[in-house]
């Protein structure tokens, strides 16, 4: 349910952009939320659209690239995503990997339109 | 239509707030604890048995956290340490800005360990850093082993799970050596200690992690 307030700090940050864009329409906010960052896209949109919604910024959408759990092997310095939970590298068969990223929560882009 | 860059952390504002109070900790050299875990694992009961048994020297503070009422904070009151209620009145978590406010009426800054008990939620308090020097998760044996499984993201982020109630292990069919698997899985390096709040077992054990982490504070920025 912290999806509301993480919904309400993207749009503080979109708001503040639109209006350094006098004449120009946000489409859309590309975000990249982490497969370990405790946020679900879904209840993510769904708390962004009640947000906007009856407001100049109700046509906005959420474009989000969901990034895997990724952990880097201090052996052998392979990188690899990390699946069904194994930190196991695949290549040198080290258990002790470290996480690198998969925690995300950024705000990536927003494609603006012409008025 | 174009695209722009933005590159920006969502919980910008959280995270700036949670620097300020990281670096406040750190020139004070005082020991910040997150502890983390789902309602009734014992994180007010491991409180209750440090402030009880950790030295009287070491000054040690509480913040903690709940939906609604006072009463962590009643509990933890008579052993004569500052303690302050953080009631989020609905919220699921804490952040870093009703830490900071909760600091501020604590009455004190001369803390060498500062406690922050989160509310009892295994997912939304892994999103927000609170300025601490570490997270900690508490995991009762009443509970499944595969939790660590289930909340990966809560225990990635941990540097040690309290594994308490282990005096109800005869009664319950967890099953520890599983659940201390599932832990190093999601997070290879974390530490775990076994502990009862009830009985007292392992919070020596407990007390010298603690100590250990502040001597490493200490020695990053002496005082």
């Amino acid at each position: 349910m912290h999806e509301m307030g993480i919904a309400s700090s993207i749009l503080d940050t979109v708001a503040a952009e639109a209006q350094k864009r006098p004449g120009t329409r946000l489409v859309s906010v590309g975000l990249r939320i982490g497969e370990l960052s405790g946020v679900s896209p879904e209840a993510l949109d769904f708390c962004f659209q009640c947000l906007v919604k009856g407001t100049d910024l109700e046509s906005i959408g959420l474009e989000i690239e969901r990034s895997p759990r990724r952990h880097r092997c201090p052996k052998c310095a392979r990188e690899f995503d990390v699946i069904d939970y194994d930190p196991t590298c695949p290549d040198c068969g080290e258990f002790s990997t470290a996480l690198v990223s998969g925690d995300e929560m950024e705000i990536v882009y927003l494609e603006v339109a012409d008025g | 239509m174009s695209r722009v860059s933005v590159k920006r952390k969502v919980l910008k504002e959280n995270d700036r707030i949670a620097g300020e109070l990281r670096s406040g900790f750190r020139s004070r050299s005082v020991l910040t604890l997150n502890l983390i875990s789902s309602p009734g694992s014992g994180k007010t009961s491991l409180l209750e048995q440090s402030l009880r048994r950790f030295p009287r020297g070491l000054r040690t503070a509480v913040l903690t956290g709940d939906i609604e009422t006072d009463n962590d904070a009643k509990r933890l009151a008579p052993f004569g340490f500052a303690v302050k209620q953080i009631t989020t009145g609905g919220a699921c978590h804490l952040d870093a800005q009703m830490v900071e406010r909760g600091l501020s009426t604590l009455g004190t800054q001369d803390i060498d360990v500062l406690f922050i008990e989160n509310v009892g939620n295994l997912v939304c308090p892994a999103s927000f850093d609170l300025g601490e020097a570490c997270k900690i998760v508490v995991l009762s044996v009443t509970e499944g082993e595969d939790k660590p499984l289930k909340y990966p993201a809560t225990f990635v982020k941990a540097d040690l799970v309290v594994l308490n109630k282990i005096d109800l292990l005869p009664y319950v069919p967890f099953d520890i050596s599983r659940a201390r698997e599932n832990a190093k899985r999601v997070h290879p390096g974390i530490d775990i200690l076994e502990v009862s709040c009830t009985t007292g077992q392992g919070i020596d054990e407990w007390l010298r992690w603690v100590e250990k982490r502040l001597e490493t504070v200490r020695k990053a920025e002496p005082r």
